[in-house]
């Protein structure tokens, strides 16, 4: 809770920044701007972060992103699928590739990190291949979609809207159900959960499977935001924005923490530190630097948090640290 | 002379709990001073100050007459006081020389500070010898026994040249072979002038070993017992502010001739290497097992529960066979386990006290998937009260609660739910003597409400005091069935040790 306030006003000040920075009369247009970015980005780290409590990780999101993205084009352009039916297959191959990835993890034994690294590579690969690298022309096919999508309610993007959707969801599961606290023990002591009569594989796969999906709604998303796909740039980093926002967002990495609130303040808050550094003219290719930046930051005040360091206990370990020095 | 150690108005609080209050404690050359106390009086909390890995709120800390500021591990060892604590602190992946030795490995090389295996290798195989230790200091501590690594934790504080040693509850997973071992390893250090303090919940223990007990009731000093004083009835007086009526609760039935049992166990191996396994529990009998570590206890509990792969052998609870293969499945046959290590297998301690205890049963709290709070809450402060857990709310976090409360914790998670087959490893162990006799008289109500109760112990004292009957395991396999007229300890350690059973 107390993690979450502190973000949170981290975000006020954040989007105060953006306020001031930018023109009254643009105001309006820019919310509506991060709100769809907020919207797609979301999506994929309210997945990523689930699995993150269970204490896993997928490093294969932004491929998974792509090859969903570029099996879409596909189906509409080659099959012929009619676009409702092509979602639906796109969500079923996203929970694939997520129950394929829980079981080399649970059954096989893999790391978690290992395996999804692989995906990484392969998805990306994959896509580029389906595609011939070339950028599939499903723009007309998708217009009205797209019209749909791209459009805003209460000026505030439908993305935005469809993600407040996917959250309370999520909320529900991960902090209502028996579900989410199963995740949560699992997460922070396997053996324990084990031992409690909990089906630790089934869960694991589970939060796989979940992961997945949403990238692959992540995918979707992004086709109806650009009308465009193409295999060498579609997705590209998103797993690392995804973990990013879920990390910032109060994740552990060990597993066993995190709140879906945090997730997406999380995410927000790359979103607006990216708007910022636009508006700042900041060169584009500083904002890795910037994100990583913040990043490292939240963590350090994270454990200090955890470990309830105060400014005495800093000080004391740096007149140690003085002291050996000084024999 | 000066004591070597004083502690004088030592108090320190935690959020919601006073741990420590003025308390005060003494310890000369070469004597060994035992602190009793029922579990969160503050014994562990208090060593902890002593060894400087926390700092008291108030309060005054003497060596040698001169006062001193412990505020770090390092500083207290310099001074030569060390503590070995209550739960295991081993890296689990270095051999035993290593753990030894950590961060103090002896180099070579000058800067380049290479370790010099040899030597660490042959200085830990010297202090294992004489701790009677018998794996090899190449042996990874994780591939250990509880006890085993309970004896590498002391040779660690040997190698540190300790003046004042500082055991929490040392014994607490160690057979009697073993604490006999260690009991002599300890009067040769006194003989050296090394001093002892000594926390157990074993009282038979404390009367053999000290010379002086303390005991602390609710984080205050409650009197010093010295030389003939110390009796296990004065003590336990002490400790909870009044006599004990009866320790071992055990109303047993009339045995019921052709009753069917509530559990049979049909050949059951788990490695190839076995004969199998074969025995009964009847409705209402509470069954020990005894045999010494690592000769197959827990794997056969673990076997029983679905953790470990039952290789061949059958299981049928009244009655009928159950295949189990995940803990689930145990669990719905009725059959609970309360495990060995509870900071491993039984607790999530990073949870709530509450969130541990509903794990076990949350479908059963919750309404369409949704958890429902308030009945959760219910129960854990309903689990809290009977088996008196000392907690400031059922929200604290289970890591901040004494080592003994843990364990209860642990026996609420599972005895909220009646079980058919109840298999308790070790499920005292930590536990002060007031706690035990109630969970004793648990197990009794269980055991007359008609369930089959399974416990493992290498507490003979608890295995005699319980048992309608005890299996005797040793190296995998079952060593003997001993009923309770011919229950005794030197038939036990007899079978236990490999000797032939009587026929
Ligand atoms: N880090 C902590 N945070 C909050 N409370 C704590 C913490 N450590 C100990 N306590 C509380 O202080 C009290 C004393 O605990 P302590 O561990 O010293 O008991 P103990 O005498 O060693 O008990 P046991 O026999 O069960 O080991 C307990 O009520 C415990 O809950
Ligand atoms: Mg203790």
């Amino acid at each position: 809770m107390k993690k979450v306030l502190g973000i949170f006003a981290f975000l006020c000040l954040l989007y105060l920044l953006i306020l001031i920075a930018t023109d009254p009369e643009a105001w309006g247009s820019n919310n509506f701007n991060l709100s769809k970015r907020i919207g797609v980005y979301g999506i994929s780290c309210l997945g990523v972060g689930l699995l993150i409590v269970t204490g896993g990780v997928d490093l294969s999101i932004g491929s998974v992103i792509c090859f969903c993205a570029a099996t879409f084009c596909w189906l509409v352009l080659d099959c012929k699928l009619p676009i409702p039916l092509a979602i639906f297959a796109i969500l079923l191959l996203g929970a694939g590739i997520g129950a394929l990835n829980g079981v080399l993890v649970t059954y096989v034994g893999l790391q978690a990190f290992v395996v999804t690294l692989c995906g990484l590579f392969a998805y990306r690969g994959a896509a580029r291949w389906m595609t011939n690298d070339d950028i599939p022309r499903i723009a007309p096919a998708v217009a009205s979609w797209s019209a749909f999508c791209n459009d805003s309610f209460l000026g505030v993007s439908v993305f935005a809207w469809m993600l407040l959707g996917f959250f309370a969801m999520a909320t529900v599961f991960l902090h209502f159900t028996i579900h989410g606290r199963y995740f949560f023990a699992i997460g922070n002591n396997e053996r324990a959960a084990h031992y409690s009569g909990i089906n630790v594989n089934f869960y694991k796969i589970l939060a796989y499977v979940l992961c997945s999906l949403f990238a692959a709604i992540g995918a979707l998303m992004e086709v109806f935001w650009i009308s465009s796909v193409q295999a060498s740039s579609t997705g590209n980093f998103m797993e690392l924005y995804a973990i990013a926002g879920a990390v910032l967002g109060g994740c552990s990495l060990r597993g066993g923490d995190g709140t879906t609130t945090g997730m997406i303040i999380g995410t927000a808050i790359l979103c607006l530190l990216r708007n910022l550094i636009q508006m700042a003219e900041i060169k584009d290719y500083l904002e890795p630097v910037v994100i990583g930046g913040a990043l490292l930051l939240c963590a350090i005040l994270d454990e200090m948090l955890r470990r309830g360091i105060s400014w005495s206990d800093i000080s004391l370990f740096l007149r140690q640290l003085f002291r050996k020095q000084t024999p | 002379m000066a004591s070597l150690l004083r502690a004088v108005n030592i108090s320190k609080a935690f959020p919601g709990v006073q741990a420590l209050a003025d308390v005060n404690l003494h310890v000369e050359r070469g004597e060994v001073v035992a602190v009793v106390g029922e579990n969160g009086a503050g014994k562990s909390t208090l060593m902890k100050i002593l060894a400087g890995v926390t700092t008291a709120d108030s309060g005054m800390l003497e060596v040698d007459g001169r006062p001193v500021a412990l505020r770090s591990v390092t500083e207290a060892e310099h001074l030569g006081i060390v503590l070995i604590h209550q739960e295991l602190n081993l890296a689990g992946n270095l051999d035993i020389a290593g753990n030894i030795f950590l961060g103090r490995e002896p180099t070579w090389g000058g800067v380049l500070g290479l370790i010099d295996h040899s030597r660490m290798h042959d200085d830990a195989a010297h202090i294992t010898g004489r701790l009677g230790l018998l794996a090899s200091p190449y042996a990874v501590v994780d591939t250990l026994s509880i006890g085993q690594q309970q004896l590498v934790e002391i040779a660690r504080a040997l190698s540190l040249q300790s003046r004042l040693l500082i055991l929490d509850e040392p014994t607490s997973s160690l057979t009697e072979s073993e604490t006999a071992l260690l009991f002599r390893v300890l009067s040769e250090l006194t003989e050296q002038g090394i001093s002892i303090l000594y926390i157990s919940h074993r009282l038979k223990e404390v009367e053999i070993i000290a010379d002086r007990v303390v005991v602390l009731r609710d984080g205050k000093n409650a009197g010093d017992l010295v030389g003939d004083e110390i009796m296990h009835h004065a003590i336990v007086q002490r400790m909870v502010g009044r006599e004990l009526k009866q320790f071992f609760q055990r109303h047993r039935p009339e045995a019921i001739a052709g009753v069917h049992p509530v559990v049979s166990v049909r050949g059951v191996r788990w490695s190839e290497q076995q004969k199998g396994i074969d025995f009964t529990i009847a409705p209402g009998e509470i069954v020990g097992m005894a045999g010494l570590m690592g000769s197959g206890r827990t794997e056969l509990a673990e076997t029983l529960f679905g953790v470990r792969r039952m290789v061949s052998g059958a299981v049928a609870i009244d009655g009928v066979t159950i295949p189990i293969r995940t803990p689930a499945d145990a669990i719905n046959a009725g059959i609970f386990l309360i495990p060995e290590d509870r900071r491993v297998q039984g607790l999530i301690l990073v949870d709530t006290v509450k969130d541990n205890i509903s794990l076990t049963q949350l479908s059963s709290l919750s309404r369409f998937g949704i958890v429902q709070g308030s009945q959760e809450d219910e129960l854990a402060q309903a689990m809290c009260q009977q088996f008196n857990v000392r907690t400031p709310s059922t929200s604290q976090t289970v890591a901040n609660l004494s080592g003994g409360n843990q364990q209860k914790v642990v026996l609420a998670k599972w005895l909220s739910r009646t079980p058919r087959l109840l298999i308790m490893d070790e499920p005292t162990r930590g536990i002060d003597v007031g706690a035990k006799s109630e969970i004793y008289a648990l197990m009794d109500d269980l055991a007359e409400k008609g369930a089959a109760i399974l416990m493992i112990s290498s507490d003979l004292e608890e295995i005699l005091g319980m048992s309608d009957r005890v299996l005797v395991m040793h190296d995998g396999d079952l060593a003997g069935q001993l009923r309770r007229n011919e229950l005794s300890e030197q038939v036990i350690m007899h079978l236990a040790t490999g000797g032939a059973a009587k026929t």
